[in-house]
């Protein structure tokens, strides 16, 4: 007999996980608890051992497909009529393999609904299947609930208004409420529907959730409709010469998490910007002679390892670049250690490691820390802990030729600095035009944290000691 | 930093008592060895089979919870010498108080497999009767154990009894107030009571070291209670141990304080992903020690595993496995009605009038084809 095997909820609570790879194809033969595939699920990448002996004779979803609990993901030919099948009695999603399109779509309005919860599979959805509501005898004036279906000029006003927790209504106007179920009549109060305006289309006109639903998303709805109906029909962009033109990937991973962290940045600290060119050859000469030194012939010197010693020295000067606006707690928290982060990009997008206590570390330290970071963030390993707790950051732009940008700062954050690359120009030396190495900084700041003298004095020392590296001895 | 601070649970720091070798050689111990001078090969063959059943419960649950069987798992991976060592030093009088980790320990003293896992598939706030078997309902509590078996202790003392009582606990537990505050009652009473540590070295996510800057059992002294680390991989030293902190209470000398050094080799739980938090070279270094292997080495080194010795010990594991998913995957859903027992023992007001409430609100449903759902009321 068939066996269909659901998505379980992995991990307490998980609604959904992504189909990491199947380690079987149709027509393998399997064993029980061998391991058939990966599943990705928020919180960690787990195997998943075969739950039948038998062959596979489906494999419903392809890796990468993020997967909803309940769905059916693959299934098997399991010798014997009286194998067990494997359910959760009468919870929603694990029902099992009756008759199949039955089951299917119940799991499937079960998913749909299903909320994440802290512990457990969810709460379950309010079924329109079965249990039913049964019907009350003081509701038995029908009439009242399709007289209010009428829409009324007193009751359209308060569409609106989210209706609080119902007060106690008195026994003999009970009749005049709205038949419904509490998740339903909780579901409205959520979304600021009065049922009075729900036509109700259950049993005996009980208002569903799909009604309050429906009558909440009309016009969403209504403009959903619009492109899927018009791909078919509006002959020359048809869907598959858009595959084409367009690629469409899933928004998720670290993408979403940086898509996130970067649109709640940009829009709560009012950022400013600040630019200054600065004469960095003598800079780059002392980095030539410390490459050469026996004690720097283990890490990498470059710009970055100045610019960061630079922005600590600045810090010490400027500390308010080095501090936090802690809104929950209507506080400004300066910090006397540096969490220097570095912007790197990997594979699966940009992550800003840091370097802790960077106030401790001399250049040579610096150097190892930030080239262990990057390592680690290009094999896309670095640990939770290394991306918590920065508390100012750099980005090395001139890597990619650029030479000035607007960097947006890591959130929580009230700088960044970022690099821009080092060329050789034209530029007053001595009195005289010669041919110099110049590179532009360019500071963020927020402008809530940090005053524009104050932005600007510490940009001014970060230049300065890029400039010359014994202006770090007369700053700190 | 954090690795440059000592680690308390390293196995090569001094004081720590073994009997067998991590690549399976007998060690005498002065202290520990008269413990088990009666421990038979039959007896070492018998750990080591135990061992091996609950590390398969260990492995066909975690499947069945990713099958979508149980809700949760807790891996006991690594921890089965600590387990089956200290459960098999105590006589079935003795009350046991266990975590939510000592399954294990649950399935040698008695309870049936699938009344374990009715806990873990949520289907029963317990899965045995306490008093039928001296073993308490698993706490989740952190700690909140040591309390009850230090007040159970204090009521054998009471009732005259010679029985002990034993709670176990993990590293973790240590840094809880409940914990504090059982030790010092233990210690003013001279209760009869075992606080069995494992230390397996992470509190979820939280490595030993960072709340524990010297070895856990050294805290015990402090409290007036003797305290000794063992090899918590060490099936043997963990028996003679739990022996030693047993005869002390049973002949009126108080509680002991017994840290097993061991290590988890699986996740937290079936929830919870350890490769964000261990160390890259953790599981290679503790899987050399692994309790198992060093039995299992020094039976066949004695001559004593043959292939149908190791045959017997796979087949009654396999047969447990079988056993726990049978009767996991058949498991009934619990009616509606029976969360509302074994909530208090006698009539309780506010309860029966929640009990009438949810009664009448599943009254108010019924199933399409007219049939009541299981436990309603009317």
């Amino acid at each position: 007999m068939i066996q269909e095997f659901r998505l379980p909820d992995l991990g307490e609570g998980l609604t959904e996980s992504e189909i990491v790879s199947w380690h079987v194809a149709v027509g393998d033969t399997v064993e029980l608890n061998q391991v058939i595939g990966e599943v990705e699920t928020a919180k960690a990448v787990v195997e998943l051992p075969s739950p039948y002996a038998g062959v596979v004779t489906a494999i419903a979803h392809e890796p990468g497909t993020v997967v909803e609990v309940g769905v059916v993901i693959i299934a098997f030919e399991v010798p014997g009529e009286d194998a067990p099948a494997l359910g959760r009695g009468k919870s929603a999603a694990g029902a099992t393999s009756s008759s199949a399109p039955e089951a299917e779509s119940a799991a499937a309005e079960a998913v749909q609904q299903r909320v994440p919860t802290l512990v457990g599979y969810g709460a379950d959805p309010e079924s329109s299947k079965r249990p039913a509501r049964r019907a009350r005898s003081f509701d038995a004036p029908a009439t009242d609930a399709a007289a209010r279906t009428t829409p009324s000029v007193a009751s359209a006003p308060v569409v609106a208004a989210p209706v609080v927790a119902a007060p106690e209504v008195p026994a003999q106007v009970q009749g005049d409420r709205p038949r419904s179920t509490p998740p339903v009549r909780k579901l409205a109060r959520d979304l600021g529907i009065d049922l009075f305006d729900v036509t109700g289309t259950g049993e005996s006109g009980v208002i569903t959730r799909g009604d309050v639903l429906s009558f909440s998303g009309e016009n969403d709805a209504a403009a959903l409709a619009v492109p899927s109906s018009s791909t078919g029909a509006s002959g020359p962009q048809s869907s598959d010469r858009m595959k084409e033109r367009e690629v469409r990937t899933p928004i998720k991973g670290v993408r979403k998490f940086m898509a996130a962290a970067m649109v709640d940045s940009a829009f709560t600290a009012p950022h400013v910007t600040e630019f200054l060119s600065v004469d960095v050859t003598a800079g780059m000469e002392f980095l030539a002679r410390l490459r050469d030194s026996r004690a720097f012939a283990d890490v990498k010197l470059t710009p970055l390892t100045l610019a960061a010693k630079a922005v600590c020295v600045g810090i010490a000067r400027q500390p308010s670049l080095n501090s936090h606006w802690d809104a929950a707690n209507n506080e400004i928290v300066t910090m006397s250690y540096v969490n220097l982060g570095i912007a790197a990009a990997t594979p699966r997008g940009l992550v800003v490691p840091n370097v802790k206590d960077a106030q401790d570390l001399g250049l040579h330290g610096l150097a190892e820390e930030i080239g262990q970071l990057a390592v680690t963030a290009r094999a896309g390993k670095t640990p939770p802990a290394d991306l918590a707790g920065g508390t100012f950051s750099i980005t090395n732009i001139g890597v990619f030729g650029i030479d000035a940008g607007t960097p947006i700062l890591n959130p929580g954050e009230a700088g960044i600095l970022a690099l821009g690359a080092v060329r050789t120009m034209p530029w007053e030396h001595q009195g005289g035009i010669a041919l110099r190495q110049i590179m532009t900084l360019s500071l963020s700041f927020d402008h809530r944290l940090v005053d524009g003298a104050q932005g600007s004095r510490f940009l001014a020392d970060v230049g300065a000691i890029m400039a010359d590296p014994a202006m770090a001895l007369a700053l700190s | 930093m954090l690795d440059e601070q000592a680690d308390p649970g390293a196995l090569n720091q001094t004081g720590i008592h073994q009997l067998i070798s991590p690549d399976g050689h007998a060690v005498v111990d002065e202290e520990l060895s008269p413990f088990v001078e009666d421990v038979d090969d039959a007896a070492i063959l018998g750990l080591y089979s135990d061992m091996v059943a609950i590390r398969r419960i260990d492995s066909e649950a975690t499947a069945l919870q990713r099958q979508g069987q149980l809700a949760l798992w807790p891996p006991m991976l690594g921890q089965e010498a600590s387990q089956v060592g200290s459960l098999r030093a105590l006589a079935v009088e003795d009350f046991i108080f266990p975590t939510y980790r000592e399954n294990g320990v649950a399935y040698l003293r008695g309870a049936s497999l699938a009344g374990i896992m009715s806990t873990w598939r949520g289907s029963a706030n317990t899965g045995w009767d306490p008093h039928a078997i001296n073993l308490a309902t698993p706490q989740i509590i952190i700690g909140a154990q040591t309390l009850h078996a230090t007040g159970y202790a204090m009521g054998l003392v009471l009732e005259g009894k010679d029985d002990v009582s034993i709670a176990y606990l993990g590293d973790g537990a240590t840094s809880q107030g409940d914990v504090h505050e059982s030790m010092v009652f233990a210690a003013s009473f001279q209760a009869p009571v075992i606080f069995f540590c494992q230390n397996n070295h992470w509190a979820i996510s939280e490595p030993v070291g960072l709340q524990a800057h010297a070895p856990i059992a050294g805290r015990a002294p402090g409290y007036g209670i003797p305290g000794m680390r063992v090899d918590g991989n060490d099936v043997l030293a963990v028996l003679a141990a739990t022996r030693w902190a047993v005869a002390r209470a049973r002949s009126g000398g108080g509680p002991s304080f017994i840290e097993a050094v061991t290590y988890r080799m699986g996740a937290h739980t079936t929830a919870d992903d350890p490769t964000r938090y261990r160390g890259v070279t953790e599981l290679e270094e503790w899987g050399a020690k692994d309790p198992i292997a060093r039995v299992k080495a020094l039976l066949q080194s004695r001559g004593l595993l043959d292939a149908d010795g190791e045959a017997a010990v796979t087949a009654r594991a396999n047969a447990v496995a079988a056993e726990l998913r049978e009767g996991t995957i058949t498991m009934g859903d619990p009616a509606p009605m029976s969360v509302f027992e074994n909530v208090y023992t006698e009539e309780h007001a506010i309860l029966d009038r929640q009990r009438e409430h949810y009664g009448r609100y599943l009254a108010g449903f019924t199933p399409a084809d007219g049939t009541k759902l299981e436990g309603s009321l009317s």
